[in-house]
């Protein structure tokens, strides 16, 4: 056996280790790139986002699998690192020594940011759908749940009986809006006046996307994340309840059949 | 003990996603409802009742502390397994559907932040990047 073939070995038999060693290069790369070329312009973290999704971008055309990066066999660990489990635990992690009164006093704003975010997201997505030819009360809805998240997309899809090809449309709209989120938000949020506790909570509530306004924010100020995430949790939950109830019903009754 | 705070951290996170999901079934969704905002909230009213009673350690504290900076390096993890081709193989309708949905919610933050009075700012930070 070659050294080659015994490191492979290893790397596979201890994947969360390989991927924090992984992940911490690609920081480690993110920051130098952040200091040498953009002046520390661009934050470090909003890069190795960047890098993280070109990553997966080279993953999933390389093995033309779902999860990107983590399905090269040495580097399955970062599916591990990079999964729900981890990620809601640390994100959980954030909230420790957060000021309830905060939370308290952003209550009303954020519940209203849920439903305001959840039914926005609705109305866009269908509308895209219908001025790209999916005029049926099916589609739409999909497509609009999707634009929601990339799990309310395929949860209302097959609840109203989609076709195959509509859900992964209602995905796609799904990735693409979390992926926009993740990497826009730095930029946008001193003009959406996204430096506090209470904005950030609103922020999470409209997006909606978790891993979105997981990443956006921490790319932004790591000490929004709580607040953002908290409101953000709530927002798939709310989507799968109204998509394939409220919302179906107003688009059948908009467009029939 | 370190894992005194991880423990804590653990319990509040199994408890938030235990009642997430009950309140999904509840409701009748195929989803977790608020499972992980539930968990912060007791994490924050836990350490809240723990501090102001001078209960927790400054080594207890490290045990969640740990999780709380490993946060960022997870999210760098996330982005590496994300489904980045079927996104962009979904081609310009689903593009559209779904930067529509980002744009429309950015221009909505402000009006919504103003409801009921504006936040204050977060003070200046001094630490930037110690992610």
């Amino acid at each position: 056996m070659s050294p080659l073939d015994t490191l492979a070995r290893v790397l596979e038999g201890n994947g969360l280790v390989t991927a924090f060693a992984f992940v911490g290069i690609v920081i480690w790369v993110s920051y130098l790139v952040s200091d040498l070329l953009t002046g520390g312009r661009i934050h470090g973290s909003a890069i190795a986002i960047l890098g993280g999704l070109a990553l997966a971008w080279l993953g999933g055309t390389a093995t033309g699998g779902s999860r990107g990066l983590a399905d090269i066999s040495v580097l399955s660990g970062v599916g591990l690192m990079g999964g729900g489990m981890l990620r809601d635990f640390t994100i959980v992690a954030t909230a420790f020594g957060v000021n309830f009164d905060e939370i308290r006093k952003a209550g009303v704003g954020a519940a209203i940011s849920l439903v305001v975010g959840v039914l926005g997201s609705f109305v866009v997505g269908a509308a895209v759908a219908f001025v790209f030819g999916y005029r049926d009360a099916v589609s739409m809805t999909t497509i609009g749940a999707g634009a929601a998240t990339y799990i309310v997309g395929p949860v209302t899809g097959s609840a109203i009986g989609a076709s195959s090809d509509v859900i992964a449309l209602s995905i796609a709209a799904g990735l693409v809006k979390s992926m926009m989120v993740m990497t826009g938000t730095p930029f946008v949020a001193k003009a959406i006046g996204l430096n506090n506790a209470k904005s950030a909570m609103v922020f999470g509530g409209l997006m909606g996307t978790t891993s979105g306004v997981a990443g956006g924010l921490a790319a932004t100020d790591p000490r929004l994340v709580p607040y953002g995430a908290m409101t953000a949790t709530f927002y798939t939950g709310l989507g799968c309840l109204l998509g394939p109830s409220v919302f179906y019903f107003v688009m059948r009754a908009l467009v029939g059949g | 003990m370190v894992i005194y705070g991880t423990g804590l951290l653990a319990g509040c996170y199994l408890a938030g996603v235990f009642l997430g999901d009950l309140l999904g079934e509840v409701i009748g969704v195929e989803a977790n409802v608020g499972g992980v905002g539930i968990a912060m909230l007791f994490l924050i009213l836990a350490s809240d009742a723990l501090i102001k009673r001078g209960r927790i350690k400054p080594v207890t504290r490290q045990g969640v502390a740990f999780w709380s900076a490993i946060y960022i390096p997870v999210i760098v993890a996330m982005a590496a397994r994300q489904d980045v081709v079927a996104a962009l193989d979904g081609g310009v309708m689903a593009f559209t559907a779904g930067a529509l949905a980002v744009v429309a919610c950015f221009l909505l933050v402000p009006v919504l932040s103003r409801l009921g009075g504006s936040g204050e700012p977060l003070p200046e930070p001094d630490t930037a990047g110690d992610a």
